[in-house]
């Protein structure tokens, strides 16, 4: 019965492929400002444009709460890229991952009259690499298919074909 | 059973993938990672240029304990608020107001500021010819807001009517003179004579005559004197005097300063607010004659008493309020002293409604012997910043709250690093921006978008990771000189060397001629 529901193997290849993709990405991104300690997000929320504008200027005006932030941000990134690319709380892992992506999206939208000081690469029209990274996270949060190759089938209940 | 087995390894394996990818990523991380330290430009750029060190060539503050010292202050205008600010005092309720409009916006200048710990020094003495003023710097005086102050409880501050009464009083030991110019000499000298230690703010004379009698008294009465140039205090140019110390620059044949404004109270049009109506004043809360001092009689006005600085009978106008910031920066770094010939021109062509000092000024200084030509350019119809910049055969230099160092095209001494890639002379090989942390501080080719505002270095500076009022470590000097023994770094040599400059430009612009340094006879000639 449940055996007609499933994806083709390659289409659950590349799902897992992609997961572990994004893990990689944000795994990375994690280390690399865990081991520049002069890493702040002080200069990308100095920026910030439009509704969390306001918050963005009450974090950076607090050292303590951007510390916080830093530590949070950092841990999160590598926690979320572990998981991803382990498949382990694949689900929650990728939508921890949409939630961080739509903060930055939304603290630094690509909109209109919206231009930063110091553009990170390109010009974007309302889509930007964040969002379409963060909508990928969402299907992976969604699809068993992007579960397959990770620790979660470890503590899933496995029926074998002999059953 | 076997077969259940192989599926349940099969399972875990496979519930293993991502592990291998981990590994190629930890492998590939470490390999970045120490391939990057082994290319840091950065840190290659400032072995080659031999600045290793540079950072710790900021000094820090430490405190020195003393005695209290008690302080007068002649003149409490705008100037004379900020100062005492600087030393930990302010009006209670302008104080409560500040606090609360940097609550609101974020800002923490005033909050760092009053963290530093107090100097020891009681506001005892206030002497304005202005009723308004006089109060205001005696509510001033009565509250203190560095931590730990609680010394203006202890003391009471006077109020003198002229300063001669203040010089006389036993119980003042120094002076601030915030007075308008044309009356710094004069008090200058009287305040010495009376056994006081003076900061002056500048410039330190105004007419060319008074040069010469403050040199020698100030000299030879062993009172410690400070002119009130704070910028060099900026930990910048301590870095800079490291830079230019080691020759980095190569020969120096050009200096540029410049001051760029725009606005009427830029231009010293200050006897309104901005919403039109006069500020107050009149003949029965002002000491006109006291305010006149040794200038001309002449019946009393509104306008020479707020915009004074638009008068040569007061003052030298950008000469005196400006440029006299950029000499000393310049001069503190470069040590150039008196040029050979000076030539000015300039005229007052927009703001022509009252006072006779130029808005538009362009003045070359050479120093003949050193081949260097220092020029200064002032536009009060322009706010386009222009940096202090100095220009060598190696590379040049500009510094303000910010330093760059950017190698010269053809520079002998970077040849190398230029044809490997290494510097660039469309860019700065060398930035220290101000208030960056110490780990980052020194940020040599960057990313090429790397912008600056580049500063005149006029307000904090960041030192052992607070923030310091420039001003105060101005006003600290003094202090520690007074207590300590030693000369600070604006004392009467330099002060000299900055009158002589500005009277030979003022000459130059006012007589219509070139004025040369007479260095036996110390005197100015027309040439």
């Amino acid at each position: 019965m449940g055996k007609n529901l499933q994806p083709p193997a390659w289409q659950s290849g590349l799902f897992v492929v992609l997961r572990m993709l994004i893990g990689w990405h944000f795994l990375y991104e994690g280390i690399s400002k865990l081991i520049h300690p002069a890493w702040s997000s002080l200069a990308f929320l100095a920026e910030s444009k439009w509704i969390l504008a306001g918050v963005a200027q009450w974090i950076t005006s607090n050292q303590e709460v951007l510390n916080t932030v830093d530590f949070l941000n950092t841990w999160g990134l590598i926690a979320i890229g572990l998981g991803l690319i382990l498949g382990l709380f694949t689900r929650w892992a990728a939508i921890a991952g949409t939630v961080l992506l739509a903060l930055y999206y939304l603290f630094l939208p690509p909109f209109i009259g919206m231009e930063t000081a110091a553009p990170q690469e390109g010009n974007y029209l309302i889509v930007n690499k964040n969002l379409i990274e963060a909508v990928m996270l969402l299907l992976i949060a969604v699809s068993p298919a992007a579960r397959k190759f990770g620790l979660d089938t470890l503590f899933e209940k496995h029926n074998s074909p002999n059953d | 059973m076997s077969k259940q087995y192989k599926l349940g390894r099969r399972n875990a394996l496979k519930a293993m993938a991502g592990i291998p990818v981990l590994g190629i990523l930890g492998v590939e991380a470490l390999r970045k990672t120490s391939y990057d330290a082994e290319n840091d430009l950065r840190k290659e750029v400032i072995h080659e240029l031999g600045l290793d060190d540079l950072l710790s060539s900021v000094k820090q503050i430490t405190y020195q304990p003393g005695d209290l010292i008690r302080i007068g202050i002649i003149g409490f205008g705008v100037r004379g608020s900020q100062l005492s600010e600087a030393l930990g005092f302010m009006e209670k309720s302008k104080f409560e107001k500040e606090v609360a409009d940097q609550e609101a916006s974020g800002e923490e200048s005033l909050k760092s500021q009053i963290k530093h710990g107090n100097f020891n020094v009681a506001i005892t003495g206030i002497c304005d010819v202005f009723d308004l003023r006089a109060e205001s710097g005696l509510a001033t005086a009565q509250h203190d807001i560095f931590t730990g102050g609680e010394i203006a409880k202890k003391n009471t501050v006077k109020r003198y009517r002229h300063y001669h009464e203040m010089l006389a009083d036993p119980n003042i030991d120094a002076v601030i003179v915030t007075a308008p110019d044309h009356h710094h000499a004069t008090i200058t000298m009287e305040a010495v004579k009376a056994g006081k230690h003076v900061y002056c703010e500048k410039a330190p004379v105004h007419r060319e005559d008074e040069i010469q009698p403050l040199y020698e008294t100030v000299k030879n009465s062993g009172m410690v004197y400070q002119l009130g140039h704070q910028i060099p205090q900026n930990a910048v140019f301590q870095q800079a005097r490291e830079v230019v110390n080691r020759g980095l620059l190569g020969n120096i044949s050009h200096v540029e300063t410049t001051t760029n404004r725009n606005t009427p109270s830029g231009a010293w049009i200050r006897h309104r607010y901005n919403s039109g109506k006069i500020k107050p004043g009149d003949e029965a809360t002002i000491d006109w004659k006291q305010w006149l001092g040794n200038a001309p009689e002449v019946p009393f006005s509104i306008r020479r008493y707020y915009s004074w600085a638009r008068y040569s009978e007061y003052d030298t106008g950008l000469f005196g309020q400006l440029f006299s910031h950029e000499f000393d920066a310049v001069n503190q770094l470069l040590k150039l002293g008196i040029p050979d010939l000076v030539s000015a021109t300039g005229g007052q062509y927009f703001y022509t409604e009252f006072g006779d000092i130029p808005d538009v000024l362009h003045t070359t200084f050479e120093y003949r012997q050193k081949g260097t030509t220092l020029t200064y350019s002032a536009n009060l119809t322009s706010a386009k910043p222009r940096p202090r910049t100095i220009y060598g055969k190696e590379a040049s230099m500009t510094i303000g709250g910010n330093m760059t160092l950017t190698p010269d095209g053809n520079s002998e001494r970077f040849k190398d690093l230029l044809e490997n890639g290494v510097v660039d002379p469309s860019r700065p090989m060398l930035e220290i921006l101000e208030g960056s942390t110490l780990s980052d501080a020194v940020d040599a080719v960057s990313s090429a978008s790397t912008s600056y505002y580049a500063s005149r270095g006029l307000t904090s500076t960041h030192i052992g990771g607070q923030v310091w009022d420039v001003t105060s470590l101005h006003l600290k000097e003094w202090l520690d000189c007074i207590r300590h023994g030693g000369q600070p770094s604006a004392n009467i040599e330099m002060a000299i060397q900055e009158a002589v400059v500005i009277a030979m430009a003022d000459i130059s612009y006012r007589e219509k001629c070139r004025t040369a340094w007479d260095p036996e006879n110390k005197k100015i000639l027309r040439v």
